[in-house]
């Protein structure tokens, strides 16, 4: 059986990488090591939450994003834009002039995410009814957080929410609506501005779904300098109109914390921050928490306002799109002027709406096989009484009892310890030379060479 | 392999913890999750129930290949009726413990429809047993 891949939009690019503990130390799942001066990252732990990004002191981590001439790959080039994008402004930039700077920049349609909350809305609503067996439903929205509980919550699997998020309803929408014009689906590209890696890793292998009805990702940073520079040149006259009418007030908060719990029935909570929510998660596996309905989880801080790849502060965002959600609900639009259409698309979009089974690939596992996970645990219980508890990183792994399971699975030695090494240097088991030979293979050559 | 963990009575605080200690272990021995869920729900209440009822208690798991065999011994004022205990709803739960939103008298019945066996020895002002097993390979 081949292994299945993962893709993942962080990178570590080696050449910026300083070896340093910051990303190791800080990641929820201990996806990474530090081997030979370079963090390490393993696949199918890390779930592209992104903490490792934001601590890298050297910008050294990557988000991998789509080359932007790929857009000039098809003759309409949509750019599927979440809220959070305009939230980031400071109100003197407006909507229209963001929206134009888009379409300077090559696109020929400009849509919002946000309005397939609309539909999504109603549907969790429907599925919580007809899920009552399964409380509480966790919602499906946040990548990071589908893939969190897939490798360190196997049992709660089932509690995820089997339907697409807004982001891929708009896609879908907006792909129909070009074709039912009489556009030729292969000719349509539909491109997603990105808050963060989980989201490109959600568009390029999805969980659920075959194929994601996204055709490419842009970094929102990269798009947020764009606009910066380039809106303060289009007059207000002259820019353009959004290409569908404009999002409902609840539709626009539908990414910030709390968004989409407001809008669903029974007792909600909504929990932002991976650790926050990890935290929780190992309560509610235990079922210590009884009679919540739905659950909103975010990895980010802020949820999407806090986004890795958000340039404005995460509470002026947030600040901002509540603001525009209180203008757009004092105005009291019209259905039409709401719905750019996506009513009207209600029955085809509930037609594919649902996601499959969401499978659990749990990392905690030590061995496939319980005997051989048993010889391990006993192992890992032996290492562990001699190592010093300090958990310093030194050793390349993030902890001392990541160590211990390194060395019960075969990536690394008990040597690797610098207490270990202290001591086996005094029994005259290990030279000063071999300990410094073992400390360049993690740290690498320059860390065992600085002047002093 | 055996697992002990320590639970001390009235400290809702640490409610919990020996349990969420033992599902840890369980996930790396990747056992069944569906096992794992009913052992750690019935071990819970177990250990809720020495945290809300009794004084002092101890919690010991045995994990083999074909089962896993749980036995938590405390401590405390026993259980004068274990059939009564047993019913869903009864509990002699104070407005303290209720407060903190246990005391519904579900633990003990949730217990029997989490495990295939389950064994209560109680001495009155002396302290209870309770014997669970959960086999593995029958999901
Ligand atoms: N370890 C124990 N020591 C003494 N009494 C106990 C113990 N465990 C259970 N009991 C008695 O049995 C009753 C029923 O227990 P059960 O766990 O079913 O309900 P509860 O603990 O009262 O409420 P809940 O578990 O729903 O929070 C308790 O109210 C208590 O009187
Ligand atoms: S909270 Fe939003 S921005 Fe953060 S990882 Fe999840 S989807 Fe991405
Ligand atoms: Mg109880």
């Amino acid at each position: 059986m081949n292994k299945p891949k993962f893709h993942h939009a962080l990178k570590i690019s080696k050449d910026i990488c300083i070896g340093c503990t910051h990303c190791m130390t800080v990641c929820p799942t201990e996806a990474i090591r530090v081997r030979n001066g370079k963090a390490e990252l393993t696949d199918n732990r890390c779930i592209d939450c992104g903490e490792c990004f934001r601590v890298c002191p050297v910008n050294a981590i990557i988000i991998e994003q789509d080359d932007f001439n790929k857009i000039f790959e098809y003759k309409y080039r949509v750019a599927l834009v979440p809220a959070v994008l305009i939230g980031q402004f400071p109100a003197e930039i407006s909507t229209r002039q963001i929206y134009s700077v888009l379409m300077e920049l090559g696109f020929t349609h400009v849509y919002e995410v946000e309005h397939g909350a609309d539909i999504l809305s109603e549907a969790s609503n429907d599925y919580m009814q007809d899920h009552k067996e399964t409380r509480p439903l966790i919602s499906s929205f946040c990548p990071a957080i589908v893939r969190l509980i897939q490798v360190k919550f196997p049992a709660l699997v089932d509690n995820i929410i089997h339907l697409k998020p807004p982001l891929d309803i708009a896609a879908l929408y907006y792909k129909q609506q070009l074709v039912d014009q009489g556009i030729d689906e292969d000719e349509i590209g539909i491109f997603y501005i990105t808050p963060c890696a989980a989201k490109i890793a959600a568009v390029k292998s999805p969980v659920g779904e075959k194929q994601s009805p996204i055709n490419g990702v842009i970094n929102m940073d990269f798009v947020y300098n764009k606009v910066y520079t380039g809106a303060k040149k289009i007059s207000k006259d002259s820019c353009i109109l959004p290409g569908t009418g404009r999002p409902t007030a609840e539709s626009v908060c539908w990414s910030l914390t709390n968004g989409e719990a407001e809008n669903i029935e029974g007792r909600t909570l909504a929990i932002d921050g991976i650790h926050n929510v990890i935290e929780f998660l190992e309560k509610l596996e235990n079922e210590e928490l009884k009679d919540i309905d739905f659950l909103e989880l975010r990895a980010c801080d802020e949820s999407c306002a806090g986004g890795v790849l958000i340039s404005g502060n995460r509470f002026l965002t947030t600040e901002r799109l509540k603001n525009r959600a209180g203008q757009l609900k004092s105005e009291q639009l019209k259905e039409q002027e709401t719905s750019g259409g996506i009513s009207k698309y209600q029955a085809y979009l509930s037609d594919h709406l649902n996601i499959s089974k969401v499978h659990p690939r749990s990392m905690m596992k030590l061995d496939e096989n319980m005997t051989e996970a048993m010889k391990k645990m006993k192992r890992v219980g032996e290492i562990i009484k001699c190592l010093p508890d300090v958990d310093c990183a030194a050793c390349g792994s993030p902890t001392c009892h990541a160590l211990a399971e390194d060395i019960v699975q075969g990536e690394a030695d008990i040597n690797q310890c610098i207490f270990i090494q202290r001591m086996f240097e005094e029994k005259g088991i290990l030279s000063t030379d071999d300990a410094r030979g073992i400390m360049k293979q993690i740290w690498g050559d320059d860390k065992l060479k600085r002047n002093c | 392999m055996h697992f002990e963990h320590e639970i001390e009575g009235g400290n809702f605080s640490q409610a919990g913890f020996a349990s969420s200690e033992i599902k840890k272990v369980l996930k790396q021995l990747n056992i069944n999750i569906k096992v794992i869920k009913r052992v750690v729900v019935a071990l819970y209440e177990a250990e809720v129930n020495i945290v809300a009822h009794a004084y002092h208690g101890k919690m010991e798991v045995d994990v083999d290949t074909d089962k896993i065999f749980m036995r938590l011994t405390d401590k405390g004022p026993g259980i004068e009726n274990i059939e009564k205990a047993m019913e869903e709803g009864y509990s002699t739960a104070s407005t303290e413990v209720r407060e903190m939103g246990f005391g519904a008298g579900m633990g003990l019945s949730n217990i029997k429809k989490n495990t295939d066996e389950l064994y209560i020895t109680s001495k009155v002002d002396k302290g209870t047993t309770v014997e669970m097993t959960a086999y593995l390979n029958r999901e």
